[in-house]
Order: structure tokens, then C-alpha cells, then sequence
């Protein structure tokens, strides 16, 4: 029989079970990454799957970012039009327009619409392969699991969320143009000029060190809590639990991904 | 039918000892196995049985080392499935083939690639070699004329043989099968145990079957391990069930093979006899 906890205690019983848990999914996710990220160099690399995951994860994801992009292109040149507008600024609309977008919306932006489309789906199908033994299946035929289906994934993701970023800012850009130049009707020279003169290769290579960063942790909570269907507390069993799983992936990786937003910017601007 | 059996004699290829494994938190702990001994002969058929939730899926992930028990040993032939980790444990799988539950075929893939996987990621064939390998098992599984459906567009019976099939690229060893007729009609139970028969005794594996499809998988039993509350008791002869003076055995004999025993343990009278 299990020693009854006093009625007093039981509060920090089970702050003290929620912490180990915490902690010991922490640690489970950590060798997870571990596992997935060395399976990348593992052999026989399975280049057939990459591609099917760059064209799910990447080309499916283009009509999205580019719709996202133009729109928020679009209301950030209207909106810094009307602001700048007050100060006699116009001309700083095309620096205002691209700065925000290579620094902080598209990679924000990109990395929360991947996570929407391919990171749910992702999530969903590893744990339907989880639940009905696919995963035990592959580890009997002594095949890693982690080169074999998690691997792909993992690499595709880290390949397309930069490229998506990259044509986020660039349709992104057109949007501001539009709403700048041709509603509003700002210089198209002053648009471009003040956007190459202000934004510079820091401001890149932030863009590109965030699209990065946060196309890891999409892919990484979003298969990870998949592929631990099981394991996840409360998540319950069968097909409730991988739908509950991937709604906590998405909100836990959307999460993620603007306290890291956050991070970087403190830490690299 | 009751099977001679001389299982008692023959050398272990697995071996329980002592092996604990509990699920649930320090308030709620649920003991599947409790200290546990027993082992499987090499080469024979063995069966796996008892209620739901006693623990017989969880005996084969233990085995397979999927699962890690709490305390105590498993051994295959001398080595520690408990202590091994990595590419050991790889090593290790790579003697075992297994047909789960629900077959575990992959979706996406077709019938032919499923059967193909092993030995596309496990060995270095050509790719002509591999073909010919997966025709002949299908042959063998008249499941030729199938190879290009998917595991959706197949039928219960259909994906348990092409789960068996693959199972049995790699020549394994130790075959393990968990409840492998769950689902499946009368007939189609008949022809997957039949098949099981007639591909033990052509590849002469170990076989484990975990099952509650009792009495039938007791005709392919050279050994019988029935699980109940943590333990386990384990029968050379069906018979041995019936003569048991175990309060719960005799329950289990009466509810499970009533039918074979005219419906009464305590008459220990066989069918076949």
C-alpha cells in the first residue's frame, strides 16, 4: 500500500510531482533534439524523404506566407504612412516598412504560419504513428526512428522556414509598396532608397538567426510532443490524446517562439 | 488437439528473474508483474495469456526492450536486455521479429514497401534482390496481386499476413506476436494460426504469442504463461491447467475453455482425448 501523504502536505506533494514532471519532460525533449539532430548525419540518409518534406513543409507553405506577407505589408504601409504622415516623415516609409519586416514580423509571422499548417500536422501524424505502434515497429526492425522519420522532418523545416522568412519579407515589402506608393502616394524612389540605406547586414542576419532559431523550436515541440504522445500528462489515450497533444504543441510552440523573439532581440539588436 | 510437448527440456532462449514493472504515480502504482521468473524454450511456441491489463503486451515490450523494468533481469541467451542501450540494444532487435496488435504497417507506404523496409534499411541487397525476396513472400502469404494497395485498402486477415511477412525478412530468431487474431472472424483466426504453424515449423523460430484467444492458441502451445495480479504460472500442458488446484486457474480454465471441458474444470475431461 502507498503511504497516504498528510492532508496538510498534499499541496507541495503535488507541486513537487508537477516539478519532477516538468523536469523530466525537459529532459526527455532535450535528448529528443539530441537523438533527431544526430540523426541528420546518420546513414542511409534518406534524401527521397527530404524532398517530400521540403515540398510539404516548404512549397505547400507558400501560397500562406505569400497571402500573410502581402497583407501585412500592406496595413504596415498604410499604418506608417498615417504615422509618419504627422511628422512629415513619409520618406522613412520604405525603411520603416522593411526593418520591421526582416527584423520581427516575418520571421515571426513565417514561423507561426508554419507552425499552423505543417507543425499541427506534423505533431498529428507522429502521434497517430505513436499510438498505433508504427514508432515500436520501426524500433523492432532495430531502424532508428529518429534518422528515419524524425530526422527528415527536422531538416526540411530548419531548410524552408529561412526561405519562407526570406519571401515573407520580400512580398512583405511589395505589400508596403503598394499601400505606400501607389494608394497613398509616396516617391517610389525615397521608398526604396530609404529602405537600402537604413536596413543593413546586422538587421539580416537577425532575420536569419531568428528564422532559425525558430524553425528548431517548431519542429522540435511539434514532432517532440507527438512522438511522446504517451508520455504527456492529462493527454489521455487513443485519438482524443493526439489531438489534445497537438493543440498544446501549437499553442506551446506559437509561445515559444515570441518568447525567443523576445530573447534575441534583447540579446542580438 | 493437445500438442506433446517437451518444451520442459528444452534450453531457454529468454529468461525472466525476478522482474518488477509498475505503471502510475507513487499514490496510484499499479504492479503488472510482481517479481517475476520464468523462460521461454528455444525454438517452441509459447504462449502468452490472462485478463486484460495483466501485463502480456507489456511481457513482450519488457523483452524487446521498449519498456525498462523496475527491478530484476531479462535475459536473451546470456545477454541483459535490462543493461543494454543504444546500438546494443539494435543489435539485439535485429534477432527479433514481431507482428503487433494492429499490424503497425506504415500508411503511407504500399504493401510491397512495408515488406520491403527491413531489408531496404537493414541490409545491403540490391534493389532486384529485394524485389524478388518480397515477391516470394507474398507468394508464400498469398497476398501476390496486393503489393501495390495500401494498408487502408487491405483487410484484417491481409494486414496481420503482411505484418507477418515483414516480420520475417530478416530470418529472425524469436518471432513475437501480440494479440495477433484481435479482430479478425472465426474463419480468418483459423487460417492466421494455421499460418503461424506452417511458418514456425518451415523457419523453425522462437515463437511468443501473447493472446486471450484461448482455447485455440493453446493448440500451438508448447508452453503456457498465464499472468494474473503481478504472477505468473507457467504450463507445459494444457492439462496441467485443468488439474491446478489454484482457486483462480481452475476459474480461468472453467471461463476460458468451458466449452473444451464440457463446461466444468473439475472433470478435467479433454476434448481431444
Amino acid at each position: 500500500m502507498p503511504e497516504e501523504t498528510p492532508l496538510l502536505l498534499r499541496p507541495f506533494a503535488a507541486l513537487g510531482d508537477t516539478v519532477l514532471y516538468l523536469l523530466t519532460d525537459l529532459g526527455r525533449m532535450g535528448i529528443y533534439l539530441f537523438a533527431s539532430l544526430l540523426g541528420v548525419f546518420r546513414r542511409p540518409f534518406r534524401f527521397g524523404e527530404l524532398v517530400k518534406q521540403l515540398r510539404f513543409i516548404g512549397a505547400g507553405s507558400i501560397s500562406v506566407i505569400f497571402f500573410t506577407a502581402l497583407s501585412s505589408g500592406m496595413v504596415l504601409g498604410l499604418q506608417g504612412y498615417y504615422s509618419l504622415h504627422k511628422f512629415g516623415a513619409e520618406g522613412m516609409l520604405g525603411s520603416a516598412v522593411s526593418l520591421t519586416l526582416i527584423m520581427e514580423l516575418g520571421p515571426i509571422l513565417t514561423a507561426l504560419m508554419v507552425t499552423g499548417r505543417a507543425g499541427s500536422a506534423m505533431c498529428a501524424e507522429i502521434g497517430i504513428m505513436r499510438i498505433s505502434e508504427q514508432i515500436d515497429a520501426l524500433e523492432c526492425m532495430a531502424i532508428d526512428p529518429f534518422r528515419y522519420l524524425i530526422s527528415p522532418k527536422l531538416l526540411a523545416t530548419l531548410i524552408s522556414v529561412p526561405l519562407l522568412t526570406a519571401i515573407f519579407d520580400v512580398v512583405g515589402i511589395f505589400g508596403g509598396y503598394l499601400a505606400g506608393v501607389k494608394l497613398m502616394g509616396v516617391s517610389s524612389g525615397s521608398y526604396f532608397n530609404g529602405m537600402m540605406q537604413s536596413v543593413t547586414n546586422h538587421d539580416i542576419r537577425l532575420g536569419i538567426i531568428k528564422s532559425f532559431v525558430f524553425a528548431l523550436l517548431l519542429v522540435w515541440i511539434c514532432s517532440g510532443r507527438g512522438y511522446f504522445v504517451q508520455r504527456i500528462r492529462g493527454a489521455g489515450f487513443g485519438a482524443e490524446s493526439v489531438s489534445k497533444v497537438t493543440t498544446q504543441a501549437v499553442v506551446l510552440s506559437s509561445i515559444s517562439v515570441l518568447i525567443f523573439d523576445y530573447l534575441l532581440t534583447a540579446i542580438l539588436l | 488437439m493437445t500438442r506433446s510437448i517437451d518444451a520442459k527440456t528444452s534450453e531457454p532462449v529468454i529468461r525472466f528473474e525476478e522482474v518488477t514493472k509498475s505503471f502510475g504515480d507513487r499514490r496510484r502504482r499499479h504492479v503488472v508483474l510482481n517479481r517475476v521468473s520464468f523462460s521461454i524454450p528455444r525454438g517452441r511456441t509459447t504462449v502468452i495469456a490472462g485478463g486484460s491489463g495483466q501485463g502480456k503486451s507489456v511481457t513482450l515490450k519488457l523483452i524487446l526492450g521498449l519498456m525498462r523494468p523496475d527491478s530484476g533481469h531479462i535475459y536473451v541467451d546470456d545477454l541483459d536486455v535490462t543493461t543494454l542501450r543504444g546500438a546494443e540494444l539494435r543489435s539485439l532487435r535485429t534477432r527479433f521479429g514481431v507482428l503487433f496488435q494492429g499490424a503497425a504497417l506504415f500508411d503511407s507506404l504500399t504493401v510491397f514497401e512495408n515488406i520491403a523496409l527491413p531489408l531496404r534499411e537493414r541490409t545491403r541487397l540490391s534493389e532486384e534482390e529485394i524485389r524478388e525476396r518480397v515477391m516470394a513472400t507474398l507468394r508464400q502469404l498469398e497476398l501476390d496481386g496486393h503489393e501495390e494497395k495500401f494498408p487502408a485498402q487491405l483487410s484484417g486477415g491481409m494486414k496481420k499476413r503482411v505484418g507477418l511477412a515483414r516480420a520475417l525478412q530478416l530470418d529472425p530468431e524469436i518471432v513475437l506476436f501480440d494479440e495477433p487474431t484481435t479482430g479478425l472472424d472465426p474463419v480468418m483466426t483459423q487460417e492466421i494460426y494455421e499460418l503461424f504453424s506452417r511458418t514456425q515449423k518451415r523457419l523453425g523460430y522462437t515463437a511468443v504469442i501473447v493472446s486471450h484467444d484461448i482455447p485455440k492458441v493453446f493448440d500451438l502451445a508448447d508452453r503456457i504463461i498465464l499472468l494474473n495480479r503481478g504472477e505468473v504460472d507457467v504450463f507445459n500442458d494444457i492439462e496441467e491447467i485443468v488439474h491446478s488446484t489454484k482457486p483462480y486457474i481452475r476459474e480461468f480454465a472453467e471461463m476460458t475453455m468451458g466449452e473444451l471441458f464440457g463446461g466444468n474444470s473439475g472433470e478435467k475431461g479433454c476434448a481431444d482425448e
